[in-house]
């Protein structure tokens, strides 16, 4: 931190007329000074700092035709690390500040996933029971059919579709009530 | 790795002339404008009375009213181009050739009987000038924008737009070699339409174009 700017700009003029030990001395002397201004404006990313000291270090190089030798060097080189700053800003911010719809929609998807899930363990457990049972569950309550529909499907009465129906939803909840085991039968 | 990347960065330095930046424009400034002379050459052909042309006054004015844009816009873009730049003291400079035109078009229009109004205002090409200025910028803009993703613009969204307005001042001059059309009024608005679309579309499109 003890080069001045007067120093820091001749080291920086010799560089751009080609004086390679200027210019490792100039980057050297800027790596420190780009540390801590990143390091105090980003105190919660401080595994960023450095990425961000590289990428500045980089802009310096690949854009120092843009210095203009007339003027003063170090806000020059902390307009570029401030650019680099706020573009790390603008790439984080895409992740945490994600806009009202976005989240909304993100919500959705897990929604669906979750009715995915849902559905899959629903036909998990009616695989365990017989068929004819299965078919009455799977008409009324996945597919929602009326009682008197699905009775005309299975070719029974009315009631005997409601007390068949009922029997095999309880044989449902009395398997995975308990232990949750799936596998007491079959 | 830091050490690494400066050991790196110092073995492949090679010197920066002065004045490299504005080198860089006017050399995309030159090759958009051939490529846009080539397009309105082969496209709509240059003017049939092009000696006849060059006599005239009004030639030469909507030539220079379109240059004008364009050398302005590049050196605003000239500062617009490095991370501490500010072009606020040339962004003024603008309004002189837009002021001239005006004043141009309005001593024409009050020496004109009322019937010539409209054939000084609008022309025979009203309708289409603007678009084929447009299009006839659109090389000098891609290569106005590819010298400045090189740079370093803090203000991608001025910088475009002025990168933008020196394409269509280019891109007008060119057009202008085209462009049979003698009425002040008529540059003055369809010319001028035509000039600015580009700067609208690198204000919209700066920031996106202009990242680094």
């Amino acid at each position: 931190m003890e080069t001045s700017e007067a120093e820091l700009r001749a080291l920086m003029v010799a560089s751009l007329a080609g004086d390679a030990g200027a210019y490792r001395a100039l980057l050297g002397d800027l790596r420190p000074r780009l540390g801590s201004y990143f390091g105090r404006r980003l105190r919660r990313e401080p595994d960023d700092v450095e990425d961000l000291v590289q990428d500045t270090l980089i802009a310096i190089h690949t854009r120092r035709e843009t210095y203009d030798r007339n003027q003063a060097l170090t806000p020059w080189v902390y307009a570029i690390a401030r650019y680099k700053l706020i573009d790390h800003y603008r790439r984080g911010g895409r992740r945490v500040f994600v806009p009202l719809d976005d989240a909304a929609s993100e919500l959705r998807v897990e929604d669906h996933g979750a009715a995915v899930d849902a559905r899959r363990d629903v036909e998990k457990a009616l695989a365990s029971l017989p068929p004819r049972a299965r078919g009455l569950l799977r008409d009324l309550k996945l597919d929602e059919r009326s009682v008197a529909e699905t009775a005309a499907r299975a070719g029974m009465s009315e009631g005997a579709v409601k007390v068949a129906s009922h029997r095999a939803l309880k044989s449902l909840m009395d398997r995975f009530a308990g232990d949750g085991g799936d596998a007491h039968d079959r | 790795m830091t050490d690494d990347l400066i050991d790196r960065l110092s073995g492949d330095l090679r010197p920066v002339r002065g004045g490299a930046v504005t080198a860089r424009l006017l050399i995309a400034l030159g090759v958009g404008i051939a490529v846009a002379l080539a397009g309105v050459g082969l496209g709509l052909g240059f003017r049939r009375d092009m000696g006849e042309a060059m006599g005239s006054m009004m030639f030469w004015m909507k030539l220079t009213y379109a240059l004008a844009f364009a050398v302005l816009g590049v050196w605003c873009v000239e500062r617009l181009a490095r991370p501490v730049g500010s072009a606020s003291r040339r962004l003024p400079w603008l309004a002189a050739p837009a002021a001239a035109i005006l004043v141009l078009a309005i001593v024409q229009l009050a020496r004109a009987p009322a019937a010539a109004w409209r054939p000084l205002i609008m022309g025979h090409s009203a309708m289409i000038c603007p678009w084929l200025i447009l299009a006839a910028a659109v090389p000098v803009f891609v290569a106005l924008i590819w010298a400045l993703r090189g740079l370093a613009p803090t203000r991608p969204r001025l910088a475009g737009g002025m990168a933008g307005l020196a394409a269509g001042g280019a891109g007008a001059a060119v057009y202008a070699l085209h462009c049979p059309e003698a009425g002040a009024p008529f540059v003055a608005i369809w010319y001028s339409l035509g000039l600015l679309s580009p700067y609208v579309i690198g204000i919209i499109a700066g920031p996106r174009l202009l990242r680094w």
